[in-house]
């Protein structure tokens, strides 16, 4: 599959690029604007842990069909230091930044397919689909 | 400047422009031609052939002057760095292909003028990058600044209440900036209750709502009431799926709602004049 756009996750600002980027395209596929909050939102949480922990990174957000029904692809991937135990993180409250512990979890609750892959030492590649009712 | 290339450039201006120009609309991709006009396109072509001219006749001075005026207006015309560097390539090649063809370059001077066109062309484009950077770098601060000044300002707006309405995106500086803003002007107001208006802001994830949670307690613990206002619709129901809790925190979904709880909280009402 081809991607469609790419951002680089470098600094603070690229997590506003990212939303920006997702928002859009997220509205030309006719998403309403409780969804366009919702992708934005996870788009913000999954940049910003590439922010926080891999140091850098990139956000992809694609348009993707299946079966007759359309939706956006985010796909964040990191060549940080991965995650030790991806079961822990998926909990609510979790967290190693002194944050709230809602991201991933949350990101998985916004968005309808949500997939996580990471190899400890390697990074990390999330994947996560909404779709249009 | 090689007396021989000058020679050349003054005879040849016209053809030069002309076979300039028709080399640079080719060029031109489709985000240039649609900000500029063909006319304005070949009046600033001609101010640049003009402006290497010039380079050539006068002193360095004068060039300089001339070069960051037209940079500035290139840059401000929304023209690419990479084209104005492609232009100047181009003239090079122009001129010197022109040189070639009228015999004036031969095999034995060839290196001589080459580095003579180097010497020139090289201090000419690093002028007009340093230019373009200089530009750039201004706009940037200064969007700094602009942002800077409408980061968090805290509005006491009836005895004992304030208002801190935030707008746009909030990263970890802003963030450090409201909670030291929000803390020092609830004590300097003396502030009973402090509501803090989200309407503008775009995006609420985790971390600003972290760092709203942060401020409203470390506010209580100054002994005033925080009250989050301007919660949207579509806001509420992201908060809900990330599973953010906010129960500490009293939440009205406008301000004037916020305005008005306030005015219960410390015993007062507005009441409409007769008569």
């Amino acid at each position: 599959m081809e991607f469609q756009s790419c951002v680089k996750i470098i600094n603070e600002w690229d997590i506003v690029a990212a939303r920006q980027l997702g928002r859009n395209v997220a509205k030309e596929l006719g998403f309403g604007t409780v969804d366009q909050a919702r992708i934005t939102t996870a788009i913000s949480e999954l940049a910003r842990n590439i922010y926080l922990y891999a140091g850098q990174g990139n956000v992809y957000i694609d348009k993707v069909y299946d079966a007759g029904k359309s939706g956006l692809k985010i796909v964040a991937t990191d060549e940080g230091p991965g995650i030790q135990d991806i079961r822990k993180v998926m909990e609510d409250g979790y967290t190693t930044s002194g944050g709230l512990g809602a991201g991933l979890p949350g990101v998985k609750r916004l968005m309808d397919d949500f997939d996580i892959d990471s190899t400890p030492g390697k990074g990390t590649e999330i994947l996560a689909t909404k779709w249009i009712r | 400047m090689n007396q021989l290339i000058y020679d050349f450039i003054k005879q040849n201006q016209d053809n030069i422009l002309n076979e300039w120009t028709e080399k640079m609309k080719e060029k031109a991709d489709e985000r240039l031609v649609r900000v500029v006009s063909d006319q304005m396109f070949t009046r600033t072509s001609r101010e640049f052939i003009d402006m290497i001219i010039s380079n050539i006749e006068s002193d360095n001075e004068v060039f300089t002057g001339k070069l960051t005026d037209f940079a500035e207006k290139v840059v401000r015309l929304g023209w690419p760095l990479t084209f104005v560097n492609e232009g100047l390539r181009e003239f090079n090649l122009i001129v010197f292909q022109g040189m070639q063809a009228n015999g004036i370059v031969t095999s034995e001077n060839q290196m001589d003028i080459i580095y003579d066109f180097d010497k020139w062309s090289t201090p000419l484009s690093n002028e007009i990058v340093n230019i373009y950077a200089r530009t750039w770098e201004k706009t940037v601060s200064l969007q700094k600044i602009a942002l800077q000044e409408l980061s968090a300002p805290l509005i006491p707006v009836l005895e004992g209440i304030t208002v801190m309405p935030l707008v746009g995106t909030i990263d970890t500086q802003r963030a450090k900036q409201i909670m030291e803003n929000l803390l020092q002007g609830v004590v300097k107001h003396r502030s009973e209750v402090v509501l803090i208006d989200i309407t503008g802001v775009p995006v609420v994830d985790t971390m600003v709502a972290h760092h709203i949670i942060q401020a409203a307690e470390a506010v209580r613990l100054v002994g005033t009431k925080c009250m989050l206002c301007g919660i949207r619709p579509e806001i509420a129901q992201t908060i809900v799926n990330l599973g953010i809790n906010l129960n500490e925190i009293v939440t009205k979904n406008s301000l004037k709602k916020g305005i008005e709880a306030a005015l219960e909280i410390t015993s007062r009402k507005i009441v409409e004049m007769e008569g």
